[in-house]
């Protein structure tokens, strides 16, 4: 695969941007709608072209020296796993800015440019081989976000705006902290100050045990903030909150799985051993996240902040797949990341839709649209059913996957070391409290459909038709769903097509992840048992 | 000492330069009066380009400092003097527009560029010195012309008493670094500083000496605006003119710097890149306070000034980890060379601050009697990229760059402090960094936010245009600095690791070495490999 497409995936979107920022206001729309639908060609092409037969090598890759003293390189390239995330990412970019058509009336111009230079960065963050450049555009997609919320976002935007931006920016200094330790070591166990991240990842595991935890915990504080996991995910609610609804599903469709991925591409490989050791750790803020972020759900009169809260405890399967570190549980873990975009994202959409005829979202003050929106009402049903898993659709192989692995974690654990393991893994207990989640899941998702989709007939006070869009849903936004809905049937269906393709990289992060762990022990047990052997060669001579 | 004028050549442009400004700048006639800037600005070009071509002293403990610092320094010198042109006299050239005769008692044309020129002149003998000295002198003619440079910039009075505050404890601050030397100079009976750095090496640093080092970098630190002595920053910074207080935020601090760099190398790293327990302790205390102190107070204020002056000192305190850092061992990468990345943000700091004072200088309200004033107030830049979008964007991309976002200036050369601190296991100090470059967030968002994000909820005064189109000129090659460096960055990079290279003995030190080698054992894969070595 040629890296064209991916450089083009890069720049495209941020040529649109300048386009749209120095168009007319009238023609913001249009020219960023082409821009988005120009992005699939290069996009579709990266799909057709893959090698899904090659494993987990990098493809496409091309790199360019920027500051060769401090190792700077931009390099990009992409394995199944990359390339999956991208495609998802390509595929909400016309979506988003087709659901911002009525929505956004005043200043188009700056909230298109920022949303095509997301579209970049966020590429660039999947596409990035180098650390430097991750970390650059990991970074970056805070900003367009922060004008989004910003600007265009509802009553409480300043504060949620500045939450989000400190909250992620305060994890991720910490993040870069720990990531500058890690090179720094493999420079001196190589002799180069290199920031490839192929390179990093097979000599940072030989970090000590101590080490590896703190620079866990600088990764954690960057990524868990971003997922977010159970005691850091307060910006969350409010950012989505008060987010317009393309910055909503930006933020829940990608965004959010920047963390995943960062602790799925650098937690697991750089600090194999700290992450088996701290894997019970994590999975027990997961499950707390999953069960306490269910039940605030249950209790929400907002709409938008129910499916917010959702995100939360939705992404707490997804980590829980990670921290059970075996192959049904980084590939539940992977499918969890592009089904939640997809369904969720919908969600997202669908309030959208109802927030722009009604201008609440309070489930008190709206109700029993079945009978006025039946369009709306059948997506509005399919995307939640979608969400709380039900069989067939995208939500189920996923969920499944990631409590299967929980469940097996330890008999994988102890297959891949009879002898000398340590550390504790998970087991059966944390998928039983994970699968409540599932339940309750359900309660409110259904709950929230029972609300607002059936019942009798309400409407706010004062409410009045809105003078372009129809009662119903229109032509362009029953089209912004469906690409969404058939991903969603085909993912449920088939989850087997997206198994296959990242099975091969999954394979290799868990059996490196292992054999690295075994290393680091081989270290220390080669250490203590010189130190035991020298003792006890005393004791029997 | 006739040797020593091949090294001096920038600074001896620069002061021929400074005697002609003198006399042009009452000259009655208004186009050579006009043309007085133009000889500075060549003056600053040919110095700089004259520095790059400067021999390596191999006596001095940096032999190739001298390209690099002069070389940033006359550089950000013309960015400096661009936004200064024009600041005095503008009464005056509004009376010879109405027909009234120049009056050159009235003038401070001549002065103003004058002392701009003495000031820089002194910051480049700063690089070279190789004595106390003349350490001393050049520290002294940098900061002197300031006083006055405050004092003249407006008519309003804040400014004389900003000038009279800084003076006093600029004074106080030169007879406490003073003292330092004298005793320096006592403990290792010469004040050549190389000499100084061969005794430090073999003797033991005793009171005496200790005590000199901690008495000048505490008079230092009221140049670079640290703690202890940073009280006058916000207070000077907003008294005097938005042009003068960028020179002060850059000028000074290099200077301070570049002393504090010279002073602490004749202490010298160990082997194992460790300065002596005691002086490491002070700079890693005066680092984390400043950085504090800088933060916090920073997010408090509503003038734009006092705010730049807070992050000012916040930025200091940064800088002050790559003295902790030190050069590392001989030929140590960029990554580990400490002081090399304090060279390479004091452009960066240079270049991005400069931008937002220039904004503020670019616009002016009336105050109440009528007369134009400068903006200070955070509302006054409220939807300024509406308004007036290059110094709108100039603020944006300045105040992102200042708060290390990836991947503009201000981040490059906050990682190569990042880099250099980590790899002299420095951890801690790197965290408190990494916390302050969030709380920076803050303050630096909210300065993004009102230029660019959020509408007034109030109504706000009125804010026009200054007449002053060089400062508008100076904010955008401020901007467009932050992001063309970065394409130029290697080379950049290249030269202040090349700047940095130490040329001083290795200090022993056995009860550390000692110490060294229990705690750590990879330590010395660093001094020995000579792998690292590219």
């Amino acid at each position: 695969m040629s890296p064209i497409w991916t450089i083009l995936l890069i720049v495209i979107p941020l040529l649109g941007a300048l386009l749209v920022a120095f168009d007319r206001e009238e023609g913001a729309y249009q020219s960023a709608m082409r821009t988005m639908l120009f992005t699939l060609i290069p996009g579709l092409f990266m799909l057709y072209q893959f090698d899904y037969t090659m494993g987990s090598e990098y493809q496409g890759a091309a790199s360019i020296n920027w500051i060769s003293d401090l190792g700077l390189k931009l390099s990009i390239g992409t394995d199944a796993i990359a390339l999956l995330l991208i495609a998802l990412t390509v595929l909400l970019g016309p979506i988003v800015v087709a659901a911002s058509k009525t929505a956004i009336t005043e200043d188009r111009r700056k909230y298109y440019a920022w949303l095509l230079v997301l579209q970049s960065a966020m590429v660039g963050v999947f596409a990035a081989r180098d650390l430097m450049l991750f970390y650059i555009c990991f970074e970056f997609t805070l900003l367009p976000m922060f004008v989004l919320i910003r600007c265009y976002g509802s009553t409480n935007r300043v504060a949620a705006s500045t939450k989000f931006f400190l909250y992620t920016f305060t994890g991720s200094m910490m993040t870069l902290a720990g990531l500058m330790y890690v090179v720094y070591f493999v420079a001196q166990e190589t002799g180069i100050w290199t920031l490839d991240i192929a390179m990093i990842t097979s000599i940072a595991p030989r970090m000590p045990l101590d080490h590896q935890a703190w620079v866990l915990f600088a990764m954690l504080a960057g990524f868990a903030v971003k997922v977010p996991l159970f005691p850091v995910h307060t910006w969350l609610p409010l950012a989505h909150t008060e987010a317009p609804t393309a910055g909503s599903v930006i933020l829940a469709g990608v965004l959010l799985k920047l963390g995943t991925y960062g602790l799925l591409r650098f937690a697991i490989p750089i600090t194999p051993a700290a992450f088996i050791e701290y894997a019970p750790f994590i999975a027990t803020l997961s499950v707390i996240g999953i069960i306490y972020a269910g039940l605030i759900c249950w209790v929400q009169e907002d709409i938008k902040k129910l499916v917010a809260y959702s995100s939360v405890s939705h992404l707490g399967f997804c980590v829980l797949g990670l921290a059970a570190l075996n192959v049904s549980g980084l590939s539940g873990s992977v499918l969890y990341m592009l089904s939640h975009g997809l369904s969720t994202g919908g969600l997202f959409l669908m309030i959208g839709f109802m927030y722009e005829r009604y201008h609440t979202r309070d489930m008190r003050q709206v109700g029993g649209l079945a009978s006025k929106m039946p369009v709306w009402s059948f997506f509005m049903v399919f995307f939640a059913m979608a969400s709380v898993g039900l069989p067939g659709l995208n939500g189920f192989p996923s969920e499944v996957l990631c409590l299967i692995a929980a469940f097996q974690s330890d008999a994988a654990w102890t297959a891949a070391h009879e002898a000398g393991a340590w550390g504790t893994t998970l087991g059966p207990w944390f998928a039983v409290f994970a699968g409540t989640g599932m339940v309750i899941a359900a309660m409110y998702l259904l709950y929230m459909v029972g609300k607002i989709c059936f019942g009798a007939y309400r409407e706010p006070e004062g409410h009045h038709a809105h003078e372009v869009l129809p009662t119903d849903l229109s032509r362009r936004e029953i089209w912004t769903l469906i690409p969404l809905a058939v991903g969603c049937l085909v993912f449920g269906l088939r989850p087997v097509y997206l198994l296959d393709a990242v099975s091969d990289p999954i394979n290799d992060t868990v059996i490196a992840a292992y054999e690295n762990q075994h290393h680091e022990l081989h270290i220390e047990t080669n250490e203590e048992h010189a130190m035991t052997e020298h003792s006890t060669s005393e004791q029997h001579p | 000492m006739i040797e020593k004028l091949s090294f001096i050549i920038p600074e001896l442009i620069l002061f021929i330069a400074t005697c002609m400004v003198m006399v042009t700048g009452q000259w009655p006639v208004r186009a050579i009066r006009q043309f007085t800037p133009w000889i500075a600005a060549v003056a600053l070009v040919a110095a700089g380009m004259i520095a790059t071509m400067t021999p390596s002293d191999p006596n001095a403990l940096f032999p190739n400092m001298i390209p690099y610092a002069k070389f940033i320094i006359a550089f950000v010198g013309l960015i400096l003097l661009v936004n200064l042109t024009g600041t005095v006299d503008r009464d005056l050239e509004d009376d010879v527009d109405k027909g009234k005769p120049f009056l050159p008692l009235r003038s401070t044309g001549a002065e103003f560029y004058a002392f701009f020129l003495f000031s820089l002149t002194g910051l480049m003998l700063t690089a070279s010195a190789d004595d106390l000295i003349w350490l001393f002198l050049a520290l002294e003619l940098t900061s002197l012309p300031t006083y006055i440079m405050v004092a003249i910039s407006t008519h309003k009075n804040a400014s004389r008493e900003a000038a009279v505050k800084y003076f006093f404890l600029g004074a106080l601050g030169a007879a406490i670094f003073l003292y330092g030397f004298a005793l320096i100079y006592g403990a290792a009976g010469s004040t050549n500083l190389a000499q100084i750095a061969e005794h430090f090496a073999h003797n033991d640093l005793g009171t005496l000496g200790l005590a000199g080092i901690l008495l000048s970098l505490m008079g230092l630190s009221f140049k670079i605006a640290a703690i202890p002595m940073h009280f006058y920053t916000p207070d000077v910074y907003q008294g005097a003119a938005a042009p003068v207080s960028a020179m002060l935020a850059f000028v000074p601090k290099a200077a301070g710097f570049l002393a504090i760099i010279a002073i602490v190398a004749t202490v010298g790293w160990n082997e194992y890149g460790r300065l002596p327990t005691t002086v490491e302790s002070l700079i890693w205390i005066m680092a984390c306070i400043t950085m504090f102190v800088g933060n916090t107070l920073a997010l408090l204020q509503n003038s734009v000034k006092r705010m730049l002056a807070y992050s000012s000192i916040a930025h200091s305190g940064y800088m002050l980890v790559g003295v902790l850092a030190g050069p590392g061992h001989a030929g140590a990468p960029f990554y580990r060379n400490g002081i090399a990345a304090i060279l390479f943000y004091l452009l960066c700091y240079g270049v991005m601050t400069i931008g937002v004072f220039a904004v503020l200088g670019a616009i002016e309200k009336k105050d109440r009697e009528g007369n134009p004033e400068e903006a200070d107030d955070i509302e006054d830049l409220r939807g300024l990229c509406k308004t007036h979008p290059v110094l709108g964007w100039t603020v944006v991309i300045c105040a992102l760059s200042m708060l290390g976002f990836p991947p503009l200036l201000g981040f490059v050369g906050k990682l190569g402090l990042f880099a250099a601190g980590v790899s002299a296991k420095q951890i801690p100090i790197v965290i408190v960094l990494g916390i302050n470059s969030a709380i920076a967030a803050v303050y630096y968002l909210r300065l993004v936010a009102v230029a660019y994000l959020d509408k007034g909820d109030r109504p706000q005064q009125a804010v026009n245009l200054s007449p002053y189109m060089s400062r508008r000129l100076a904010g955008a090659c401020s901007a467009i600095g932050v992001i063309a460096l970065l394409v130029i960055a290697q080379p950049l990079v290249d030269a202040a690791l090349t700047a940095a290279k130490f040329n001083g003995p290795s200090r022993i030190d056995h009860n550390q070495a000692d110490h060294e080698l229990e705690s750590d054992e990879h330590a010395s894969v660093f001094v020995s490999d000579p792998a690292h070595e590219e």
